[in-house]
């Protein structure tokens, strides 16, 4: 770990230092930051927790929101819940992959709360309701 | 120049609300970013002088101006899907900005909370009690029981633990109070916090909702002095549905993996950090201010036998008028989607209903006059949960429904009970098997001599259809939590009630 990502990281965890159950707030932090909870990383807060890598490593593996590598390309979050495949999102996902080409990652989430205007994506923290196949390809085309 | 409002709702966002409202300050005219009305398939829905138009894009916005624009749909307060609502939680969508101390204190915030401290934390409990409520997380626990067990609990520190993780599909309504009514949400707390003698509370919201934590934020910091000395404070999520369930949300407040607590001890005494903890959910919390400021006689009087008060309906899926809809339990399945919702959006007949999320039963149209009521649903195997309600077109394939009930369980699943983490993935490629009519044939150990009394022939479809049911048995009696306990249900009602779509000859007509 380089010296300036250490700093930032000292830096993260000093500031949950007054809260209860510290963990989740630091990790949350640590991915939008450096976009995946490395190895080094997870050793580094175990310690200022005083906790065992391994406790550490198992609450990073348990969430979905937490990646041990790095995203390579941009990620599209499309919803493959109840509410959205009533509304056609099955028939939206092979069109997606193929608009994609391997240059966007279409992960699937479940549920955005958008449920009566479906199929919806999420994009980093913007939402997107409404979608049909065009719509969606024209999405991943500007984040390519 | 005209004062036009425009909802800021994310739902609003992600039809285009914020290009709308951008099109009309452009042509010179002030824009007031308020809660939305909860009227979805019209938004973005923009409000001029009472009136509404919708759906808009910045297109309209020439004609909306000049009065000619086809989406006009009159006055929206006195518009039929809104006028016949029985809205208290509500009560506020559409009509304020939700961040707006001044909005909320003009039309009776902090009402409650003041006459919880008038009255005293006892009597704040036994109006709670008396209201009826009951949690609207899907459980249905009485809230004044837990709250009245927690105030009852000696401890150095209590907690109010808000479950924001709403996780099932077709629900938003808890979306939508902290994105439309943050305040109402923030005094439900504290009248929690007063009366249980806890300090400290926790809004444990979804990461799938940041609109919503952007807003609660800005809400907590704008009331700190008002709820003082009670401390909120919000904390996000990180992408696991099970941490919907109090026990789990409560290790995931903690810093630890989301797994199943087993109960008891109950989080009423041994809840967050070993604390006595109220764990209620967003809509329980929300319903509070006004049974305080209004009284709990004036709450109860809406419902039906032990369902009393309103419940806020989520009306989605393949529906032509989706949004949410409040009202007073009892009403029947049929008049919420013929008649509110308007039928499907596809136009073509509704094959069935899901209640309650992605754990909730599927309901036949033949079940469509149970009326809307706690201890109604569980009489016919279903469940109220949040009061999601999916409407699906005879387009969908309900075994393919049930297949995908189990996969969403064992992605889910919190691996800490068997039934579940492992029922759930068995479960997932025994209807597989059924879905491509291939009953699975003897394996390596089923051969063995040794195995002289397993079965020697290949299994038949109906044999494959007794398992799963005897697989739902187990994970219904045998889980954890409602997660592994409540897949059962859709998969079970799927088979009930379509077993044509599992290529079951149908021998009986349905239920």
């Amino acid at each position: 770990m380089n010296d300036v990502k250490a700093k930032r990281l000292d830096e993260i965890i000093a500031s949950h230092s007054g809260q209860e159950g510290p963990l989740l707030p630091i990790l949350h932090d640590v991915q939008a930051e450096f976009g995946c909870v490395d190895e080094d990383t997870k050793r580094i807060i175990a310690k200022a927790l005083n906790l065992t890598r391994a406790e550490v490593h198992g609450v990073v593996s348990f969430y979905h929101d937490f990646t041990a590598e790095k995203a390579h390309h941009p990620v599209l979050k499309l919803c493959r819940a109840e509410a959205c495949k009533a509304r056609g999102v099955e028939a939206l996902v092979a069109g997606a992959e193929a608009a994609a080409k391997g240059r966007v990652e279409i992960e699937t989430i479940y549920c955005l709360g958008l449920c009566s205007v479906g199929p919806n994506a999420m994009i980093g923290k913007s939402v997107h309701a409404r979608l049909d196949g065009p719509k969606l390809a024209a999405l991943i085309e500007e984040m390519a | 120049m005209a004062n036009v409002r425009i909802s800021d709702d994310a739902l609003a966002i992600a039809c285009g609300a914020d290009a709308v409202a951008a099109a009309f300050e452009k042509a010179g005219h002030t824009v007031e970013r308020v809660s939305s009305w909860g009227m979805q398939w019209l938004e973005p829905l923009v409000e001029i002088d009472s009136k509404g138009f919708g759906p808009a894009s910045p297109a309209d916005v020439a004609a909306i101006l000049d009065g000619s624009s086809p989406l006009a749909i009159g006055a929206i307060a006195t518009h039929p899907w809104i006028a016949s609502q029985q809205r208290l939680t509500f009560a506020r969508a559409g009509k304020t900005r939700p961040t707006s101390l001044e909005d909320y204190e003009a039309t009776g915030g902090w009402k409650g909370l003041k006459r919880a401290k008038d009255i005293g934390p006892e009597a704040t409990v036994q109006e709670v009690l008396d209201s009826g409520l009951r949690g609207r997380g899907g459980a249905g626990f009485p809230t004044g029981i837990k709250w009245k067990t927690v105030a009852g609990a000696k401890a150095e520190q209590k907690y109010i633990v808000c479950n924001a993780d709403e996780g099932d599909s077709a629900t938003f309504a808890d979306r939508m109070v902290m994105e439309g009514d943050p305040f109402m949400l923030i005094e439900g707390m504290a009248i929690a916090g007063f009366a249980a003698g806890a300090t400290r509370g926790y809004i444990y919201c979804r990461s799938e909702y940041p609109h919503a934590i952007a807003k609660l934020q800005t809400a907590i910091k704008a009331s700190a002095h008002i709820v003082a000395p009670f401390i909120l404070e919000v904390r996000e999520g990180a992408g696991a549905y099970v941490c919907g369930e109090e026990t789990s949300l409560l290790n995931s407040l903690e810093g630890k993996r989301g797994e199943v607590r087993a109960k008891p001890p109950i989080p009423a005494l041994v809840g967050l950090f070993g604390r006595p903890t109220i764990v209620n959910n967003v809509l329980s919390l929300a319903a509070v201010p006004y049974i305080l400021s209004e009284g709990a006689k004036a709450y109860a009087e809406f419902g039906m036998g032990r369902s009393r008060g309103t419940m806020p309906l989520q009306i989605a899926g393949n529906v032509k008028q989706g949004g949410l809809y409040e009202t007073a339990f009892g009403i029947t399945l049929d008049k919420i989607v013929n008649e509110i919702g308007g039928g499907t959006a596809s136009g073509r007949p509704v094959k069935g209903v899901q209640v309650g999320g992605p754990l909730g039963a599927y309901l036949h149209p033949d079940q469509f006059d149970i009326p809307f009521d706690y201890e109604a649903y569980s009489a016919v195997d279903a469940l109220i949960g949040h009061g999601g309600i999916t409407v699906y077109d005879d387009t969908i394939d309900m075994a393919d429904m049930a297949r995908f009930a189990m996969e969403f369980c064992a992605v889910e699943s919190c691996g800490k009970c068997t039934p579940c983490r492992i029922g759930s993935t068995r479960g997932k490629e025994l209807i597989e098997r059924i879905l491509a009519r291939a009953p699975r044939g003897r394996d390596t150990v089923e051969t063995l001599p040794q195995m002289h009394n397993a079965p020697t022939g290949q299994r038949s479809l109906e044999d494959e259809v007794t398992l799963l049911e005897d697989l739902c048995e187990t994970m219904k009696f045998g889980s954890l939590c409602a997660l592994g306990g409540f897949t059962p249900y859709p998969v079970m009602s799927a088979l009930r009630h379509w077993p044509e779509d599992f290529g079951l000859r149908v021998t009986e007509p349905a239920e």
